[in-house]
């Protein structure tokens, strides 16, 4: 083997090919005396981050049926349905209210593409990121997924992580925290001088 | 013992040892590439460490469909696997294990198993042009001008240790090495070890059947178990040539306590070889073309000729 092919490279680089095949074999050796780093998946189960994308699971319970997440789904593929129901009034004399009751909520996993808008944008934290992923079906038509299921899936759900360490804390506990309001005497006497507004 | 028998039993037993062996050197290269590459191989089949994957794959080719193309020569597409395959085993008979576990002890068995390996060209050729496919008929044209650039550089190396044994018995060389051959016999250990490799179509050498270029080279049109054939003729001439280069240049059985253990002395030296010729295939690139014949006619014949002089003017001075 003659080095003629090297002769135009870059000549303080090129240290010819000898020094390239050792280091070859030395590459393949090193690796070959360190274990794997193969995730024997079906035998061991993957270790996952918190923030994993798996599956969208629903917190029923929080859903107020205001199609905010349908609506912003750029895959259109969740369905919901719902109906008012009319509640008595609880005191006498007072009025009657309407609430909205979750029909059906459907996430087709099929067309999803795991965007997570509409997690972002639920504004009652009813859907939540799950990161299990083994729910391949045999049929596409059998990913759709319905609120039960979905529902199922709320106990995958890791808990939010914990905030840095400087950061600012979260509004529950600066709203928990803050003093409660002091009912201020009535002001003596209104202000002589009325606001002269555009004045 | 009746001697048809004993030659039926014989055959028999090297036909299973040629098998076994040449499967445990395809496991090796599965697993030993595997890790060489941050993998883990087969894992499955057989339980512990996917042992039994290259018997599941038999299985698995037994089951195909074994597809002729419409415009092949039938006859010779049919036969080339066989010609690929025998001549490695019948090698493989004349390969001495030990002072007395030898197959077929031939007289000139070092003539014997250059030339018997030389046959195996032909099945390569054969299936080449008779595929009636381009690729195929590339693939077995580079295959035959390879393996005959590279079977002088082989001829001369194992010539040089048959002058410097005095013999072309591979008993009688194993009887004469002495470990300071290791030495002596090292430039032409390496050439046939190069030699080797390319008679293999092995990477760097593997341009005959290079993917990125003519598909699978002349097996492109091979299905099922002939295709198998082909495969077991490639880890079969592995282990052929590997014992080959124990026997010639690693004194074969030789070794402590080789009066009762000379069979493992030439297992293990084989099995390092076979493991290095794995190791090359993982780590180094294939050579183009022209680079192959340069280095066959410009390289290791002149360095296996220095060693013929080499061993020719030891031998002459020596013996006087």
């Amino acid at each position: 083997m003659t080095d003629h092919q090297h002769s135009h490279g870059n000549p303080s680089k090129a240290s010819g090919f000898i020094p390239g095949l050792i280091k070859g074999l030395a590459t393949t050796a090193r690796t070959l005396a360190r274990p794997t780093h193969t995730a024997e998946y079906p035998d061991v189960q993957p270790h996952l981050p918190p923030r994993t994308r798996g599956v969208i699971a629903l917190l029923e319970e929080n859903c107020t049926s205001c199609m905010l997440c349908s609506r912003e789904c750029p895959d259109w593929c969740i369905y919901i349905d719902s109906h008012k129901e009319t509640l008595p009034a609880t005191t006498e004399g007072g009025r009657e209210r309407q609430r909205n009751v979750l029909d059906r909520f459907a996430i087709d996993f099929s067309l999803c593409m795991y965007c997570g808008i509409c997690i972002e944008v639920c504004p009652f934290d009813a859907l939540h990121w799950s990161p299990e992923f083994e729910y391949a079906e045999f049929d596409i038509l059998d990913l759709i997924h319905e609120k039960t299921r979905l529902g199922q899936w709320m106990a995958t759900v890791p808990p939010p992580p914990a905030l840095d360490p400087s950061s600012a804390e979260p509004a529950e506990v600066t709203a928990a925290n803050k003093p409660a309001r002091v009912v201020r005497p009535a002001a003596e006497k209104p202000a002589d001088t009325s606001p002269t507004e555009g004045a | 013992m009746n001697p048809a028998f004993e030659v039926v039993l014989r055959v028999v037993i090297l036909l299973l040892t040629f098998i076994v062996l040449a499967l445990v050197v395809g496991q090796t290269e599965h697993k030993v590439m595997a890790h060489m590459q941050g993998r883990l191989g087969p894992m499955y089949a057989g339980g512990f460490h996917g042992w039994a994957q290259l018997v599941a794959d038999a299985v698995k080719f037994v089951q195909k469909e074994d597809v002729t193309p419409r415009d092949a020569d039938r006859w010779v597409f049919k036969l080339a696997p066989a010609i690929a395959l025998a001549p490695y085993l019948v090698v493989f008979a004349a390969i001495p294990f030990s002072a007395t576990l030898v197959g077929a002890d031939v007289a000139g068995g070092a003539l014997f198993v250059l030339a018997v390996s030389g046959v195996g060209i032909l099945g390569v050729l054969m299936a080449g042009w008779s595929s009636a496919n381009k690729y195929s008929l590339l693939g077995g044209l580079r295959a035959a001008a390879q393996l005959l650039s590279y079977e002088l550089p082989m001829v001369l190396s194992v010539a040089s240790v048959a002058l410097a044994a005095g013999t072309l018995s591979l008993s009688g060389i194993l009887e004469a090495w002495h470990p300071l051959w290791l030495l002596w016999q090292l430039p032409g250990a390496l050439v046939f070890l190069i030699a080797a490799v390319a008679e293999l179509k092995r990477t760097p050498f593997d341009m005959p059947v290079a993917e990125p270029e003519i598909v699978m080279g002349p097996l492109t049109e091979y299905s099922g178990l002939r295709f198998a054939f082909f495969l077991l003729a490639e880890y079969g001439g592995i282990l052929v040539m590997s014992l080959l280069f124990t026997v010639f240049f690693l004194g074969g059985w030789h070794g402590p306590f080789s009066d009762s253990t000379g069979p493992l002395w030439t297992l293990l030296k084989s099995g390092a070889i076979s493991v290095l010729i794995v190791w090359l295939r993982v780590a180094w690139p294939r050579l183009r073309e022209d680079q192959l014949q340069r280095m066959a006619w410009l390289v290791l014949v002149p360095l296996a000729l220095a060693q013929l002089a080499l061993t020719s003017v030891w031998v002459v001075f020596s013996s006087r």
